[in-house]
């Protein structure tokens, strides 16, 4: 970041705390303001009204944030029909604009996959609306969990990826650096002030340790194919056994994005919805002929793994996991990806 | 394709043909409602489309009309479930949505000068009937070679298209073969099953391609005796059915390997198929 190994990067300045509030109050007057709190015994990012809100102090938050672009359920257009005729409404765009304060860079990332997923051929302009529109300000950890593994996966515990500006805690205040001309705009606030070399040699300092806390996953090169020759391997059922087709791993996925489309209807009107669905339930591929490609948990399970390994790795060029270890911590029967990646590593084919 | 691709379009049914005796495939024939749609919506035989009930949700269809005739869109809906229960209970004039087209097509350029065998069954052979139809078109029929159609049905009585049947057997550009399981009085046709009836009246394989589409039992069967007959895997291409929700490739539901059956098909070579690494998919 610094070019040539001297002079300030023109994009870092230091967000002292005692200005933070400032700065959010400030935010708040602009935009919307999503930003960690804290729920009973957990942390969420929700919508802020006010800088004491907000808990920055916090491994990671419980959900991901990707309902704030994706939300669970959403409303693709209303529509009234009468006998012959139908009228389709498109609700329209946010008129405030966003930010997403103080998130993980993993769970930044994340959105990284979706923007490929939901881009492409048939962009999906109600994602864009809200992606568009919205500031991205994460936090890099400096502490990352046990259950973390963002480094492995390609990004790290200070991966600007993502994000429009990435902040670091230097313990009195915040190393800002911009990431996008969106975040140095956000820089221009009178509550940052100029770095100096000696933040930024500590933030180097910081970010190292950080990474080097983590411990890598082991993984064969070239996954992606060596996923499809143990395709068929017996390790799956071994591997998959406990499994119980909750879903929660792919709900709390910052990258997972299946859905459904249903229409709820009162009468004579009603609305398109879409709502998350997930590769783990039976009937997410049930055919009318009465097949299921995957009937059992054991073929759902490996779904998950293949598209996030394999499928991903090469129809976008990018791993359908960031590593934030949510489904290594919330999954009822402690099934852990890394080690399932890792056995599938050491596996036979090749 | 529409800026909002989850938004469909309105439609209205003009006709509506009870297709079996079982009442169990209707063919709905349905006209534009507005001229931009009308222009906008170019396809190519295989393709499909999204059809809204709306209030009951959507459900993918593959074209039945041919492109060669414009104006009108036909979709033969067989009675399944909660959409497919709510288009048989639409009457004439009434108005559903329609997102598309969708999905890859037959490769027509790779069709051209060839010989081609189509091998259907079920309501999986409104999309043979598209292709048919187009080949025979006036414009089009010169340009490819030999037609070789074999139909299937459990009895006379579940055969779609009766009257294009007829129309077909009075031309002497093609060769209708329908089968059905058991025989019936006055039936004139083959009894048998399909891949019997594909292995005694295929085209010689070379310079012939064989397009399968159907139910999962009958491409199952059909696949074995296309190899037989010497049809190399990258000769035959089929139209794969998975279950679909957005048709547009996002909503994860309908992948085979690291293909998706909505963008990257529903028709893939047999070839294609087996350089992906997937679960059974017929
Ligand atoms: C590319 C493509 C082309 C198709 N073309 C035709 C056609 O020309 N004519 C025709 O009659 N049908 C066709 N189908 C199948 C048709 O889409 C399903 O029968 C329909 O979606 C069922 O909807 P439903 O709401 O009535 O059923 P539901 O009430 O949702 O379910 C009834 C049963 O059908 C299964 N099912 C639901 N949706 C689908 C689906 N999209 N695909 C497969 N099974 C499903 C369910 O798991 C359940 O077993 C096609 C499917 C695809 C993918
Ligand atoms: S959270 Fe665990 S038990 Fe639930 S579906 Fe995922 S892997 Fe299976
Ligand atoms: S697969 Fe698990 S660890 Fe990877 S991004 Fe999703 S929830 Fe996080
Ligand atoms: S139907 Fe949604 S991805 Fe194919």
């Amino acid at each position: 970041m610094i070019p040539g190994g001297y002079g300030l990067p023109p994009s870092s300045k230091i967000l002292k705390k005692d200005r933070l509030p400032s700065f959010l109050e400030r935010l708040l007057e602009e935009r919307i303001v999503f930003a960690p709190v804290r729920r009973g015994e957990v942390i969420l990012i929700r919508e802020i009204h006010a800088p004491s809100e907000v808990v920055l102090e916090y491994e990671n938050a419980k959900e991901s944030p990707k309902s704030i672009f994706f939300p669970e359920r959403e409303p693709l257009f209303r529509y009234r029909t009468e006998k012959g005729k139908v009228e389709v409404d498109i609700p329209p765009g946010r008129e405030r604009s966003r930010v997403v304060f103080g998130i993980r860079p993993c769970d930044a990332r994340g959105l990284l996959l979706l923007d490929k997923v939901l881009g492409g051929e048939y962009r999906d302009p109600y994602y864009f609306d809200k992606r568009a529109e919205t500031l991205v300000v994460s936090l890099a950890c400096d502490h990352p969990n046990p259950s973390c593994f963002c480094l492995s996966m390609g990004g790290g515990p200070c991966s600007p990826e993502g994000s429009d500006l990435l902040l670091l805690d230097l313990s009195d205040g915040y190393l800002a650096e911009a990431v996008s001309e969106r975040g140095a705009a956000l820089l221009e606030d009178p509550a940052f002030e100029k770095s100096d070399e000696e933040s930024l040699a500590v933030a180097k300092k910081i970010k190292r340790e950080s990474e080097v806390s983590m411990k890598p996953v082991a993984m064969k090169e070239n996954l992606e194919e060596h996923l499809e020759r143990v395709f068929d391997d017996p390790v799956w059922k071994d591997l998959t056994e406990t499994c119980l087709g909750c879903g929660i791993c792919t709900y709390l996925c910052p990258t997972c994005y299946c859905f459904d489309l249903c229409d709820e209807a009162a009468g004579s009107s009603g609305e398109r919805i879409r709502v998350w669905d997930s590769c783990q339930f039976p009937l997410f591929t049930q055919q009318a002929s009465g097949l299921n490609p995957r009937p059992t948990a054991k073929e759902r399970f490996r779904q998950r793994i293949m598209h996030k390994f394999s499928y991903l790795p090469k129809s976008q060029a990018m791993l359908g996991c960031v590593g934030c270890g949510r489904c290594v911590t919330e999954c009822p029967v402690n099934l852990d990806i890394r080690e399932v990646v890792k056995s599938l590593s050491g596996g036979n084919g090749g | 394709m529409m800026e909002n691709p989850y938004v469909p379009f309105p439609m209205r049914i003009e006709e509506i043909i009870t297709e079996t005796e079982d009442d169990i495939i209707k063919t709905f024939e349905l006209s534009f409602v507005r001229k931009e749609e009308e222009e906008q919506f170019v396809y190519t035989p295989g393709q499909f489309a999204e059809i809204s009930v709306f209030g009951q949700g959507e459900a993918p269809f593959g074209m039945a009309s041919t492109p060669t005739q414009p104006g009108r869109l036909a979709f033969s809906v067989s009675k399944i479930g909660v959409v497919t229960g709510a288009l048989h209970r639409m009457e004439k004039g009434d108005v559903v949505g329609v997102r598309g087209p969708l999905g890859n097509g037959y490769p027509l350029e790779a069709f051209k000068g060839r010989n081609l065998v189509l091998v259907g069954g079920g309501f999986g052979f409104s999309t043979l009937r598209c292709l048919t139809n187009f080949i025979l078109h006036d414009s089009n029929r010169k340009d490819y070679g030999a037609l070789t159609v074999v139909y299937g049905a459990r009895a006379p009585g579940l055969l779609l298209y009766k009257k294009d049947l007829e129309d077909w057997r009075k031309r002497g550009d093609l060769q209708v073969h329908l089968t059905v399981d058991k025989d019936e009085k006055g039936w004139q046709g083959h009894v048998g099953l399909v891949p019997d009836v594909t292995r005694s009246v295929a085209p010689d394989p070379r310079n012939a391609y064989a397009v399968v589409c159907g139910p999962p039992a009958m491409i199952r069967f059909t696949l074995p005796v296309l190899k037989e007959l010497g049809f190399g895997d990258e000769k035959i291409f089929l139209s794969l059915e998975m279950r679909m929700k957005c048709g547009i490739g996002k909503c994860g539901r309908c992948n085979v390997g690291s293909k998706y059956v909505c963008t990257d098909g529903p028709v893939f070579s047999r070839a294609e198929l087996a350089g992906l690494t997937a679960e059974e998919h017929v």
